[in-house]
């Protein structure tokens, strides 16, 4: 088994170490940084619950090589809290009850935060398109869009 | 669901790349992952060496000349679908991309990648085909181009060799008096369609028909020139008229999505659909 050595800025810390090829992003931030809110279901990039923000823009953790992102800009989902705080996206999906289970939503959350970059007053029908690539298998759905117009109303200073 | 024990190199020169692939013969070229890496982690592909391209800076970019728009292999379907000039000159590629997979798909999956890949349900291979579009490749005998229509060999397979890299794709601008549109049939969206239809039309000034280009996808080991359909459309027919003869020559297979019966109904609904779409913006 062959050894890389990678360097990777996660939520503004810089880690490096040393990886096998095939042990990927997903399985590198939860089993050698412990950051276990990147969530593993399908493994093979369709329902979307590894979702990670790699250089600025959404990716899935569980398709992508430790080796690939050395170099990189990683965010997860212990990343979007700031001094233990929730920020507007985890305030509205708390408030709206956008999870039931909360295996998806940290990967929701992440693409939550790129929809709001993007598209800072989304319609609805622009929400659900960007949450296309993200499965819930509790909630149908509503509550999560639900939450995306609160934290647009939290973000707007209007709750 | 982990990916087997391989090897990994990252070269930076085109030629560093085509040296570590030549050195196994059961290498792999790691593009964007978003195809290759599942494949890992089903164990469907066992190489023992990756060549990742996504460090050959020469590989990324988009360049625009007076009648063609030549797109570096490594570049992100996310940044051609942002492109505004790609937007302008070569639509229906825009529009195919949002079709492919999510954006989080997007964000890391290149055009070399997905064509390299052919995967007979995929969007991009079916509009480098529509467009009559080639690829440069480089291995150790040189360079050569391969045009669209002999690119695709059948289910995941291209006639690039085991030692060669696609450089290079190179598509012609649309006509000024052109309308494309993409059209599939999908469970869900971002899913890989059922049946799709790819078009772009051409119309004169008195609105008559002096080109059509329809690629289907969904229907068969690779994507499908529907060429019956396209003469129907020069030749006057509607739209309508024209996806009549969507089935012909096609041979679709019965799998656990749909039938094959189904697909050469859907074949019909998209063609009429697509050129429907596609005359519209023509006007």
């Amino acid at each position: 088994m062959t050894s890389h050595d990678i360097s990777i800025m996660v939520n503004g810390v810089r880690r490096t170490g040393s990886v096998p090829a095939r042990l990927t992003l997903a399985d590198y931030l939860r089993e050698r940084l412990d950051l276990t809110a990147t969530h593993l279901a399908c493994e093979h990039g369709v329902c979307g619950a590894c979702t990670v923000i790699v250089d600025g823009e959404t990716a899935r953790a569980c398709l992508m090589l430790t080796v690939q992102a050395d170099g990189s800009e990683v965010t997860t989902f212990e990343g979007m809290t700031k001094n233990g705080e929730l920020g507007p996206i985890q305030e509205g999906l708390w408030t709206k009850h956008g999870m039931q289970c909360g295996f998806c939503t940290p990967g929701f959350a992440m693409t939550i935060s790129e929809l709001l970059d993007e598209n800072p007053e989304p319609t609805r029908d622009q929400i659900v398109e960007a949450l296309g690539g993200n499965l819930c298998r509790c909630t149908g759905y509503v509550k999560i869009i639900e939450a995306v117009e609160e934290a647009v109303a939290i973000r707007g200073g209007v709750t | 669901m982990k990916p087997p024990d391989f090897d990994y190199v990252a070269p930076t020169s085109l030629d560093d790349a085509l040296t570590a692939l030549r050195s196994d013969n059961d290498a792999m070229v790691l593009a964007g992952g978003q195809s290759l890496i599942p494949l890992l982690a089903f164990r469907l592909a066992w190489p023992t060496l990756l060549v990742d391209l996504a460090r050959v800076d020469q590989l990324t970019g988009i360049v625009e000349h007076d009648d063609r728009i030549v797109i570096g292999s490594m570049t992100r379907q996310r940044q051609i679908e942002r492109d505004a000039m790609i937007a302008s000159r070569c639509p229906l590629l825009s529009t195919c991309l949002g079709y492919v997979g999510h954006p989080q798909i997007r964000s890391r999956g290149t055009i070399g990648g997905s064509l390299a890949h052919a995967d007979p349900a995929a969007e991009l291979p079916a509009v480098v085909l529509a467009l009559d579009g080639k690829v440069r490749v480089v291995g150790s005998s040189g360079e050569r181009t391969i045009e669209a229509a002999d690119l695709f060999n059948g289910f995941l397979t291209t006639s690039l060799r085991h030692d060669e890299i696609l450089v290079d794709l190179e598509l012609p601008v649309a006509p000024p008096r052109a309308g494309s549109a993409v059209v599939e049939i999908a469970r869900r969206p971002g899913d890989f369609a059922l049946c799709g239809a790819v078009a772009q039309v051409e119309v004169s000034n008195s609105n008559t028909v002096v080109d059509a280009r329809l690629a289907l996808i969904g229907v068969g080991d690779r994507p499908v020139r529907a060429t019956a359909v396209e003469e129907a459309m020069v030749g006057g027919a509607s739209p309508q008229e024209a996806a009549r003869f969507a089935a012909v020559g096609l041979h679709p297979t019965d799998d656990t999505h749909a039938s094959a019966d189904y697909r050469l109904h859907l074949a019909e609904v998209v063609s009429k659909r697509v050129l429907t779409k596609a005359m519209e913006n023509a006007r």
